[in-house]
């Protein structure tokens, strides 16, 4: 994550021959439960998913299999996109929350307290 | 439909099955954690779509801002006790990983060790240099390319330079170290801060080096020295151990002790003495005591009325499933307030990524 030098995969998908564009497994690389259990969380919210979970498949590797089933044929990335956007807008309610907690702070928040 | 890859317990009872069940039962299902005599059960979150039939349970942005509110109970300078009520367990639990292992700090990484002819090893010293905080807020430096020397912009250098010597002014009878040695407790205020480049004026008003004086380091006896540089850099919990911000960052549910009948007496009594002080009240109405539960927050959950037979069914205890109650501790490095917001943003970037990353395949 600090400093790469090369291109690295980051997000890739993969589907089965034949079917269609509503299940596809996305392979999201240096990811764990953090954000793997927390987008599970928002795209299962979504009434068109049919499935979604995800997999760790070896705890030596950093990467997640990410699976979403669609139903009407809505095309697999949008629940994904969407799920990635309400997770976004989460955090930055509870961002907003909990700074106007401490208006005192200035925007940098680098405090030094002795 | 069912839900997520993650095995189920096989005994765990399924949403569907209850759904004859009472309006409240259902209730109870969807908001609380039962805590049972022999297991926890109703631990998964099932609220959504399709699980519970007249329930619309598909995500909605107002209902969560409406039902979200944090509290702070107790803030200083190093800890912090917060509550964050109306958020699922997974978007919580993704700010307590974040906290103690994805919000950078700055520690010392590499160590030049000129000289160390004390009795501790190279190795051993550096890898307790290592953990030693850094007060140097982080968001002002960038991570380090491992190929290229370290420039102002990604390193801090620090200095360790000690000998020990003895005490000319001792007594001639004294057997105590610290009388007869000098510099004999190489302690983490001996570490100087070495600016290099600009850092002597972006810098100027906060100094740098470590978060607390008294650490102790080393022991010396007379002829040994240290003469140690030291680069600091930024990086994550994830790496290293020594990276991570908090002395822990943890949260719990908070309790909910209801009682089923009137206790009243001896019995009254005793149930009291079965959870942590303050959650039971003994109340006295028309002569007699009275149970009361007056604050259940500062249970430990600890079950102990279940070991009594006459006692545990007249409690049910359970832990309301979106009620987290935060305790950050920081190391010093960052006030725990500031800690909670740069981990929020660090799973916004995170999303961030990803959708870049989405927007430019779907370009490709």
């Amino acid at each position: 994550m600090a400093g790469e030098g090369e291109k690295k995969a980051v997000l890739e998908m993969v589907q089965a021959d034949g079917a269609d564009e509503g299940c596809v497994t996305f392979v999201l690389h240096d990811e764990d439960h953090t954000l793997g259990n927390s987008l599970r969380y928002m795209i299962m919210k979504n009434a068109d998913v049919e499935f979604c979970g995800y997999t760790i498949t070896h705890p030596s590797e950093s990467k997640i299999n990410f699976r979403i089933q669609t139903r009407g044929g809505i095309p697999a990335a949008e629940p994904l996109r969407r799920g990635l956007n309400e997770l976004s807008d989460v955090c930055q309610h509870v961002l907003n929350t909990f700074q106007g907690l401490f208006p005192s702070q200035d925007s940098r928040g680098v405090l030094w307290r002795s | 439909k069912d839900c997520s890859f993650y095995w189920r317990k096989p005994n765990t009872p399924r949403p569907l099955g209850k759904m004859a069940a009472s309006m409240k039962n259902v209730e109870e299902i969807r908001n609380r954690v039962i805590l049972g005599e022999f297991g926890v059960t109703n631990v998964h979150t099932t609220d959504f779509p399709g699980n519970y039939p007249g329930y619309d349970d598909t995500w909605n942005v107002e209902k969560f801002q409406k039902n979200f509110r944090i509290d702070v109970v107790h803030l200083d300078e190093n800890s912090m006790e917060f509550d964050m009520v109306g958020i699922d367990a997974a978007i919580a639990n993704a700010f307590r990983r974040i906290l103690l292992a994805e919000v950078p700090t700055m520690a010392i990484e590499k160590v030049f060790i000129y000289s160390n002819t004390s009795i501790v090893q190279d190795e051993v010293l550096a890898h307790r240099l290592g953990l030693i905080p850094i007060k140097a807020d982080p968001r002002l430096f960038e991570y380090r390319n491992t190929e290229e020397e370290g420039s102002e912009i990604d390193t801090i250098q620090l200095q360790l330079k000690i000998k020990c010597s003895r005490n000319p002014r001792a007594s001639k009878d004294s057997s105590d170290p610290r009388e007869l040695y000098l510099n004999h407790m190489v302690y983490s205020k001996d570490i100087k801060w070495v600016p290099i480049g600009n850092q002597a004026d972006v810098f100027a008003d906060c100094c740098i080096g470590p978060v607390h004086d008294d650490i102790l380091i080393a022991q010396l006896r007379p002829g040994q020295e240290l003469d140690i540089v030291m680069h600091c850099v930024k990086g994550i919990g994830k790496d290293h151990a020594k990276f991570s911000p908090v002395a822990t960052a943890s949260y719990r549910l908070l309790p909910e002790i209801t009682l089923l009948e009137v206790v009243e007496g001896e019995k009254a009594e005793r149930l009291k003495q079965c959870f942590s002080r303050g959650v039971i009240d003994l109340e006295d109405i028309n002569g007699t005591k009275v149970a009361k539960v007056v604050n259940s927050r500062l249970d430990t959950c600890s079950r102990e009325v279940l070991r009594h037979s006459d006692l545990k069914n007249v409690v049910k205890l359970g832990r309301v499933r979106d009620h987290f109650i935060f305790t950050v501790e920081s190391t010093g490095i960052l006030p725990p307030d500031v800690l909670v917001t740069e981990a929020i943003k660090v799973l916004m970037a995170k999303c961030q990524r990803f959708l870049n990353e989405l927007d430019s395949t779907i370009m490709e």
